[in-house]
């Protein structure tokens, strides 16, 4: 049975006061637990519940409703890329690709190593400077592969190109 | 700088963000104005409603007018939301304010919350906005140190909290109904209307939704006066609007024009008209859920009834401008991809309609169309549009009918016969 280390504990009851009815913190709080386990699954949805004495069934039915929400390992550098219109057309197809090849991975996949997973999202709001992703919580814009390149080789300077 | 510059106006300045910068540029000055001058909240609806200040979030609905809905006699508390949860594709206007200039938001909140008897306001912030989160949480503290928020500010008895919740990926969340069963902890799913959140809303108390770039613009209208704000725009749509303009443009990126201004100027003038050697294909003027216009239908004013006269929409004033290279069996495919998978799945028109637009818009995407599917997709994107509990639906169907109207021959030349 997961339980949540005691700082996010602290920090979860925390959003319940901001709140008229305790069940509104259920979004932040699952982030702080998506932050602590690293995704969330069945034991970690309960482990909310419990926290937020609320039923685990609100709790899955949000985890599995928001798209933020990951139910297994992520890589330690989770990269979004948007693969809206403006992107597209500003060539966020070879984006993705570059990526996949360098990283020797589909889409919705996590390196071996679990240091690198790539996923299509859609518009991220910054459509005036795409190809964009995300990478973690940093934004990267007006991409192109040797920025891609660039970006591969400063998170993890060992990597082998492929 | 020109006249009409409003809530750009220091967009220009990193420092921004910065409390004491603020200060010293002029933020906060009509909310200290309205607490020591005692201005009554009547006279402040009554400015924003003289002002015409339409709602940026896409619908356009006066904001004075929304404000107006509320009771004033409920023992029940009333909540301000915020809707930052930008996520209509081409849209990046909403980023652009949080980050930039979070003090004339914090200010534009306090402004509404003192008019409609507010003492909560909750900014709905989509999940993947870690900059903004950060710069406004610091501005939120920040201006409650300085007294600016929370209790008795600046010893005039009035008290507001003001709170970001957090999304958490799901665009269908920045419909307005779908926000507030998001805000208090369950799926996205849009409520039916009647009741209106002015009455029914947040946990079940009155409550205001405005976009951010709407309540952006209420600290301008008090200081230059409803009057002065609408002349800046057209007769019902006052003041200024973001544009923003992505694509294949010279100049991408976002201005702050009058309401009223021509479509063409944006992409031509503003934005320095396509880019060099290419030439115009069309453009989707106001977000992807803007029906598309071809290079000789821009001549067209930017305001909310004359863009739906034209059979479009000014939604978010975000225009994407295609040029020649662009393939529009693929923006089609990408386009009705993103309602397929964002629609919430609770009504069945949405839910079917949304998946088969798009199985058929990429099977011609994939040489795979035959003619007879052009004309399955006009017959069922009508299917989409008022049978629903909210627009998503709608939002596929008008412009799923208006590119396959209009780019008809390029998709029968992607068909093998
Ligand atoms: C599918 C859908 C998505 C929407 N997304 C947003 C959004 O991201 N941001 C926003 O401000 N309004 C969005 N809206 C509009 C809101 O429902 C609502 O009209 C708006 O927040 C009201 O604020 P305003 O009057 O200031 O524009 C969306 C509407 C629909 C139907
Ligand atoms: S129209 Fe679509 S998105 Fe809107 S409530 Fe119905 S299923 Fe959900
Ligand atoms: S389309 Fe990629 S950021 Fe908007």
């Amino acid at each position: 049975m997961k339980t949540l280390s005691e700082p996010v504990r602290r920090e979860a009851l925390a959003y319940l006061e901001l709140y008229p009815k305790k069940e509104a913190a259920l979004l932040p709080i699952l982030h702080l637990a998506q932050k602590d386990f690293g995704f969330i699954d069945d034991e970690a949805e309960l482990a909310v519940a419990e926290l937020m004495e609320i039923s685990p069934v609100m709790v899955r039915a949000a985890s599995r409703f928001y798209f933020m929400y990951h139910h297994q390992p992520i890589g330690e550098f989770h990269m979004q890329v948007c693969q809206n219109i403006s992107c597209t057309i500003m060539g966020a197809e070879t984006i993705l690709d570059h990526l996949k090849n360098r990283l020797g991975i589909e889409a919705e996949q996590v390196t071996e190593d679990g240091k690198f997973s790539v996923e299509r999202v859609e518009c991220i709001a910054c459509c005036d400077r795409g190809p964009a992703m995300l990478v973690n919580e940093k934004l990267h814009t007006n991409l192109t592969p040797e920025i891609i390149d660039q970006i591969i080789g400063e998170l993890d300077p060992s990597r082998k190109i492929k | 700088m020109p006249e009409h510059i409003l809530v750009t106006r220091n967009f220009q300045y990193p420092d921004q963000p910065e409390l004491k910068i603020a200060l010293s540029r002029g933020t906060y000055e009509q909310w200290k104005r309205i607490l020591s001058e005692k201005i009554s909240p009547e006279d402040i609806i009554n400015e924003v409603k003289t002002a015409k200040l339409r709602g940026q979030g896409g619908a356009g609905f006066p904001a004075g007018v929304k404000w107006g809905f509320v009771p004033q006699d409920t023992p029940k508390p009333k909540y301000l939301c915020v809707n930052a949860d930008e996520g209509e594709p081409g849209t990046f206007k909403d980023r652009a304010l949080l980050e930039k200039d979070p003090h004339q938001l914090l200010e534009g909140i306090a402004i509404t919350c003192f008019a409609v008897g507010i003492h909560t306001a909750y900014i709905y912030m989509r999940g993947e906005f870690y900059d903004p989160q950060r710069i406004v949480q610091k501005a939120i503290d920040d201006a409650k140190k300085e007294g600016l928020l929370g209790k008795d500010i600046q010893g005039s008895g009035f008290d507001l909290e003001v709170i970001i919740h957090m999304g958490a990926g799901a665009y269908i969340c920045g419909e307005e109904t779908a926000l507030l069963n998001s805000l208090e902890g369950k799926k996205g799913w849009p409520r039916l209307k009647p009741p209106f959140p002015a009455l029914v809303g947040a946990f079940g108390c009155p409550t205001v939704i405005n976009n951010v770039e709407t309540i952006s613009g209420v600290p301008h209208i008090m200081n230059m006066g409803g009057e002065a704000f609408q002349k800046i725009g057209t007769e019902n749509d006052g003041g200024t609007k973001l544009f923003g303009i992505s694509g294949h443009v010279q100049k991408p990126g976002l201005y702050e024009l009058p309401m009223g201004t021509p479509l063409k100027e944006l992409v031509f003038d503003v934005a320095g008209g396509v880019r060099d050697g290419h030439e115009l294909k069309a453009v989707i003027p106001g977000g992807s859920s803007t029906p598309i216009l071809k290079p000789d239908e821009l001549d067209i004013p930017l305001e909310f009834e004359a863009m739906m006269e034209a059979g479009t929409m000014l939604g978010s004033g975000a225009a994407i401008v295609l040029d020649e290279t662009v393939s529009i069996p693929e923006v089609f495919m990408v386009m009705s991809r993103f309602y397929a998978h964002e629609s919430c799945g609770q009504c069945t028109p949405c839910r079917e309609g949304c998946t088969w637009i798009y199985k058929i818009a990429r099977k011609i995407y994939e040489g795979n169309g035959v003619p007879a599917d052009l004309d399955l997709i006009l017959d069922l994107a009508p299917m989409l549009d008022g049978t629903t509990v909210c627009p998503l639906g709608a939002a596929l169907a008008a412009p799923a009918i208006a590119i396959v109207e209009k780019f008809r021959d390029e998709f029968l030349g992607m068909m093998k016969n």
